[in-house]
């Protein structure tokens, strides 16, 4: 295994995994742009993700030739055998399991441990290495019951009911999660969507995710058009609130799932009325307890805050290597590339705002 | 119902921007908590409460007996603040099931406890709650609790929940203690309104309309006699209450400032209540709004804070004298009761505002616009029969603000709004040339404004900035330097905070300049010229 400038490379299988850029062959662990990118040669992933590759790409772009592998199932390429292994972080997230020679290495790629309605859930593996992320590895980072937080979103609805809630979340995977959350607490009513988060939403369900009744958000409103969409619920990409787009909505609350909506000052910075603590994300205790429970004695950090997490390991006896990987940001925050755009938006510009308060 | 449930509330309260969707949030605290409960919030909402026996380092303390120091010392500094540190990172005991703490436990508990025993029940507390009650928590009994509400929203909030008036509540809140039950029991009508008696109160304060339409100038202009004009200062407004029961002075919104300014309340021997201007006065010239400045929000007041800059009250109205209340009485009727009060008391650092003799509005009109004093912003005109009303009632007393000051500026960044404006760009800073001596030529930015343009200007320039951006920089993006804004003030001051060196009171956008170039708007100098002109 060697780190590499696209990422990391498997010398004896001749494989990179989730390469930066164009490769000849690949290891896909999950959709999120900062992991797939299209016009690889030979791409190997779970068929959803292959899937969502496809949707995001288009049919030309997701690779030459792909290659499906679903849970549990093993092939060998070059002496190496290749086992993918629910990750729990979105749908047909997987981890990478490795063998050769007798030893084992697991890369993780993003991952939860908490109960995801929309993925399979994380299946720890025992091996020799384990390769993880570290996107939350500080002890402040202890992410709430998600109940916790959808209940919050519900009771402001009910508190203010002249006004929409717009939660801002990445269009794959947590949108796809706020909504089955919603459903289970009894949210029943339709959920509605900005442009750039429906086309994921309609892979998922034609993948076996039920989401419930789901509308797009009215466009080509006239001018002087009312406020609408006041007590409903709909959800955007995180950065939707800020632009033109907006404007149509009654009073909207600006709310965001995220992770990063733990720390005060980021959530003011993002001037979010709401912040909901939901992380596609293991927090600092899941990291931990993952790490203990695959019992590897190495640990390699891909990206994130690698520094605690490498201190925190040396206190419990375990070697951790940060591997500094570069161009992995966090899908959860605002520099990260966006779903293709929509015409939403420029639509959006183009329409006259009723008036400005 | 616990400390958990008045987290939940200053967590939404710091993070809303819409007054009216704060207003929401403290009235369902006030509808939905029990007694003693919601008292105890009311109180930590208006900053009644205070706490002295849990010390930061309490806290510093604990937490270092739970979490390692380079873990500790590693999310200090990805969070910032200390306390939220504290809150995020504490580490919960397995096996706790203990019932988080009330408000009014908290309070007790704190109250009882000796010093030595603070740190247990701390710990203890901080074992029950959630991160986001941990913090409130911790904010509380050190004393850092930041409100995101003003205790005048919270007592607005509380009248509206009411159905009472505010002032009706202004007025009996001084006579009133945490966790206020007969205040509650007289708002739900279960029981007499609470006697303030001899206790120091603040009685809402009478406000002025602006005098802009032509048909109210008209009005004035057809009966001048039946008008009286004074100065208008520009200080803050106050009203002074001494008495048996105490002294105090009273800021606008009903706010004790006495702490602050203990050399007045050295002056207060008498039993009455005023109403005036706090000014810096130096051998009886008035100085700058900046110079009160000084004097504002202060914890600790020194004295040579007091001998640099020395406060003083004009008095504009009396209230109350002894227990005999005037307010109903006409305005005329009070000045004399005012004059008479004045010299026979003749409290230092206190003078009765002047009032300006005038036969019609045209010679007010040439006095206010040639007054050179920087703190005098305009006129006030009181009816002369005008009772003294709390709030802004129309027709009785105008205030007569002289023309501003204006230059034309280049617009340079533009910032996002928030709230109902989260989606704008309506937040921008403007420049104006300097010329250096070989002759070239930079804009400095000397300002910021976000108010002044109408709905339809906003929707315009928030497409100007998007159409000409050149640069972001997070919220804020910088603009092609060429178009012209007409921006007002009321005056300019020198600054050695403002790398122009001179920082402009309010200003506003007056007009938007698209048919003039960028070349011609004003330089810098054009606005350090006004700084002299107004420093008199």
């Amino acid at each position: 295994m060697k780190v590499t400038p696209l990422g990391l490379y498997c010398e004896p299988g001749g494989f990179h995994i989730d390469p930066s850029r164009p490769v000849d062959r690949a290891i896909i662990s999950h959709g999120h742009a900062d992991h797939a990118r299209p016009g690889h040669g030979a791409v190997l992933a779970t068929p959803d993700t292959l899937a969502i590759m496809r949707a995001r790409f288009g049919e030309d772009r997701a690779g030459d030739s792909q290659q499906p592998l679903p849970y549990g199932q093993t092939i060998t390429s070059n002496g190496v055998r290749i086992t993918l292994l629910p990750a729990g972080h979105v749908l047909g997230s997987a981890q990478i399991a490795l063998e050769w020679q007798g030893s084992r290495i697991v890369i993780s790629g993003d991952y939860k441990r908490r109960r995801d309605p929309t993925c399979a859930g994380f299946v720890p593996l025992e091996c020799d290495v384990f390769v993880t992320e570290a996107t939350f590895a500080l002890p402040v980072f202890r992410h709430p019951p998600d109940s916790h937080e959808i209940r919050r979103l519900l009771d402001s609805v009910a508190l203010f009911p002249d006004r929409a809630h717009v939660v801002g979340a990445y269009a794959l995977g947590k949108t796809q999660r706020i909504i089955a959350l919603l459903r289970e607490a009894g949210w029943d009513r339709p959920i509605y969507l900005h442009g750039a988060v429906e086309k994921l939403c309609t892979l998922y369900e034609s993948l076996g995710v039920p989401l419930g009744a789901l509308l797009p958000v009215p466009k080509g409103l006239k001018r002087g058009h009312p406020p609408i969409l006041a007590g409903e619920i709909v959800i955007a990409p995180p950065s939707a609130e800020a632009t033109p787009w907006a404007r149509r909505l009654a009073d909207p609350v600006t709310c965001a799932a995220s992770g990063w909506m733990t720390v005060r000052q980021r959530a003011k910075l993002k001037g979010v009325e709401l912040p909901l603590i939901i992380s596609d994300h293991a927090d600092w205790d899941e990291l931990l307890e993952t790490i203990g429970e695959v019992r590897a004695p190495e640990i390699w950090v891909t990206h994130g805050r690698d520094d605690a997490l490498v201190h925190a390991l040396s206190l419990r006896g375990i070697r951790g290597r940060a591997l500094h990987l570069v161009g992995r940001g966090d899908e959860e925050d605002e520099g990260a590339p966006e779903a293709p755009p929509t015409g939403e938006e420029a639509d959006a510009a183009r329409m006259e705002p009723r008036s400005a308060h | 119902m616990s400390v958990q449930a008045f987290a939940d509330l200053l967590e939404r309260l710091v993070f809303t921007p819409g007054r009216n969707a704060k207003i929401a949030l403290m009235r369902r605290w006030f509808a939905e908590q029990p007694d003693p409960e919601r008292g105890v919030g009311l109180a930590a909402l208006t900053g009644e409460l205070s706490f002295t026996t849990a010390k930061p380092s309490l806290i510093r303390d604990l937490v270092a007996t739970r979490v390692d120091p380079v873990l500790l010392a590693l999310s200090h500094d990805y969070v910032g603040d200390f306390a939220e540190t504290v809150a995020l990172i504490w580490p919960e005991r397995e096996g706790v099931n203990a019932a988080p703490p009330t408000l009014a436990e908290v309070v007790e508990g704190l109250e009882l406890a000796s010093r030595a025993e603070v740190p247990a029940l701390m710990e203890g507390w901080l074992d029950t709650l959630d991160a986001g009650g941990r913090l409130a928590l911790i904010k509380l009994v050190t004393g850092g609790l930041r409100v995101g509400a003003s205790a005048r929203l919270a007592k607005t909030a509380l009248a509206e929940w009411a159905g009472q008036d505010i002032g009706e509540i202004e007025e009996v809140w001084h006579g009133v203690a945490p966790p206020y039950l007969p205040l509650f029991r007289w708002l739900e009508g279960k029981g007499p309104r609470p006697d303030p008696k001899d206790a120091p109160v603040f009685r809402p304060l009478m406000l002025a309309h602006p005098l802009e339409a032509p048909a109210d100038i008209a009005a004035i202009e057809a009966n001048p006699n039946d008008w009286r004009a004074e100065w208008k200062w520009d200080g803050i407004r106050v009203q002074i209450t001494a008495g048996p029961g105490g002294r105090r002075l009273w800021s606008r919104t009903g706010e004790d400032i006495s702490g602050a300014f203990p050399e007045l309340a050295e002056s207060m021997d008498f039993h009455a209540v005023l109403d005036g201007e706090l000014l810096v006065v130096r051998d009886g010239v008035v100085a700058p709004f900046s110079d009160l400045q000084q004097r504002l929000n202060r914890k600790v007041i020194g004295p040579k804070l007091m001998r640099d800059y020395p406060v003083a009250v004009r008095l504009y109205d009396l209230l109350l004298d002894g227990e005999e209340d005037l307010r109903a009485l006409p305005f005329d009727t009070r000045r004399a009761r005012l004059e008479a009060w004045a010299a026979r008391h003749a409290p230092p650092r206190m003078e009765v505002s002047e009032m300006i003799r005038f036969a019609s509005l045209s010679d007010l009109s040439v006095l206010r616009d040639t007054a050179r004093e920087a703190s005098i912003e305009g006129l006030m005109l009181k009816r002369a029969d005008s009772p003294y009303v709390p709030g802004r009632v129309k027709g009785l007393w105008w205030k007569w603000k002289r023309a501003p000051l204006s230059v034309d500026a280049v617009l340079m960044y533009a910032q996002r709004g928030h709230g109902k404006r989260s989606s704008y760009y309506s937040d921008y800073t403007f420049g104006l040339w300097r010329t250096y001596e070989d002759g070239t030529r930079e804009l400095v930015p000397v300002g910021k404004a976000y108010s002044g343009f109408t709905d339809q200007e906003l929707i315009f320039l928030d497409r100007w900035v998007r159409n000409h951006t050149t640069g972001r920089f997070g919220p804020v993006r910088e603009v092609e330097k060429s178009f012209v804004l007409e921006v007002i003030f009321d005056a300019a001051q020198l600054s050695n905070r403002h790398r122009s060196g001179v920082a402009m009171r309010f200003p506003r956008i007056a007009r938007l300049r698209p048919d003039k170039p960028a070349d011609e708007a004003d330089l810098l100098e054009t606005l350090l010229g006004m700084v002299e002109k107004r420093a008199g």
